[in-house]
């Protein structure tokens, strides 16, 4: 059966949006970490 | 007047993760990470691991920064070449200001971030690196001068700077012997490649040695840059940055380097030309690991000394 290519495009969508949201916390977790690192001194 | 209706439709994207992914040159990156690595671990002083860790992925997000700005820019002619025709922009799967906007978000957070978690100095570096690849090589020298790989080289011989720079906050003379070796390897990299690939270079009308100057007196100059690298790569041994066994290492690897230039002179087919590719991918990646382990073996021994 033939691939709906309205279904794969929402998929295509959807898998850049989740890593999007990866990109954005782990910016969060950079920042989190990176303040403590420097309020250590270093 | 025409009655047709005058909204414009936005063309629409069909990116997918993968293709933004691929516009960061994912191959490149490794190359250019692990370079800036042994400038990081070769630089005297001391960086706490997660600022060094940092430091890595800025500078392996600056390098895709300056990947996917270079596809923008050259989607034209990537579209002409077989090798790269399947990337992307040329492919139409992702849009010209997707691409240019991706990189451009890249280039200045890698950026800021470099110069807010690790130093300045290093972040400097970062951004000469990004503005030297995308307006001193992509748009000026690329599809103007046959020498557009060795000016347009400096670029990719600058992260073991930053990885120098990112622990010092300053450029030391073992970081520029690092950037020299990158430096002249890459002329008899690329022309290697350009040597077998020369009728793609002259349909994308990019002025590449072979093409404007023909195959003979490329490869005169790529075994003159092969054994340019000989006292080059002695250098971090002579500036004592690297011991012994660096330095056996690296005549072994020069002097194979070097032969094969020879063999690609001599040879009348593509065949040489080729491998010689092949092989100087390896000669740049063991020339560092060397370093890296002969900074491993040599750095307790000399502290024992001390």
């Amino acid at each position: 059966m033939a691939d709906d290519p309205q279904d794969a495009r929402m998929r295509t969508i959807r898998a850049r949006n989740r890593a999007l949201l990866f990109v954005l916390l782990g910016l969060v977790a950079l920042f989190y970490a990176l303040t403590f690192v420097r309020m250590g001194g270093h | 007047m025409s009655d047709l209706p005058t909204t414009a439709i936005a063309p629409v994207s069909s990116a997918a993760v993968g293709d933004y992914v691929q516009i960061l040159k994912p191959r490149v990156m490794s190359l250019v990470v692990f370079t800036g690595v042994v400038g990081l671990v070769m630089a005297p002083g001391h960086l706490h691991p997660f600022l060094a860790a940092v430091a890595i992925l800025c500078i392996a997000v600056g390098a895709g920064a300056s990947g996917a700005i270079n596809m923008w820019y050259d989607r034209d002619i990537d579209r002409v070449m077989r090798r790269t025709a399947s990337r992307p922009l040329p492919a139409g799967r992702m849009l010209p200001g997707e691409a240019l906007g991706f990189g451009c978000v890249l280039a200045v957070g890698s950026v800021a971030i470099m110069g807010l978690a690790v130093n300045w100095v290093a972040a400097e570096l970062l951004a000469l690196t990004i503005g030297f690849y995308v307006f001193v090589y992509t748009m000026w020298l690329k599809r103007r001068t046959p020498q557009n790989i060795v000016i347009g080289g400096a670029a990719g011989a600058l992260p073991p700077l930053i990885g120098w720079a990112a622990v010092t906050g300053d450029v030391g003379w073992g970081a520029v012997a690092l950037f020299a070796i990158i430096f002249f390897w890459t002329p008899p990299h690329f022309w290697a490649l350009s040597l077998y690939k020369a009728d793609e270079y002259a349909a994308a009308g990019i002025p590449m040695l072979p093409v404007v100057a023909g195959p003979r007196e490329t490869k005169r100059q790529m075994l003159l840059y092969t054994l340019v690298l000989w006292p080059v790569t002695a250098a971090p041994w002579l500036l004592g940055i690297a011991g012994g066994l660096y330095a056996v290492g690296a005549g072994v690897l020069s002097l194979i380097f070097t032969l094969s230039a020879l063999r690609v002179r001599r040879d009348e087919t593509d065949r040489a030309a080729r491998q010689m590719f092949h092989f100087s991918l390896a000669y740049l990646a063991l020339i560092f690991a060397l370093l890296l382990v002969d900074h491993a073996v040599m750095q307790p021994i000399l502290g024992a000394v001390r």
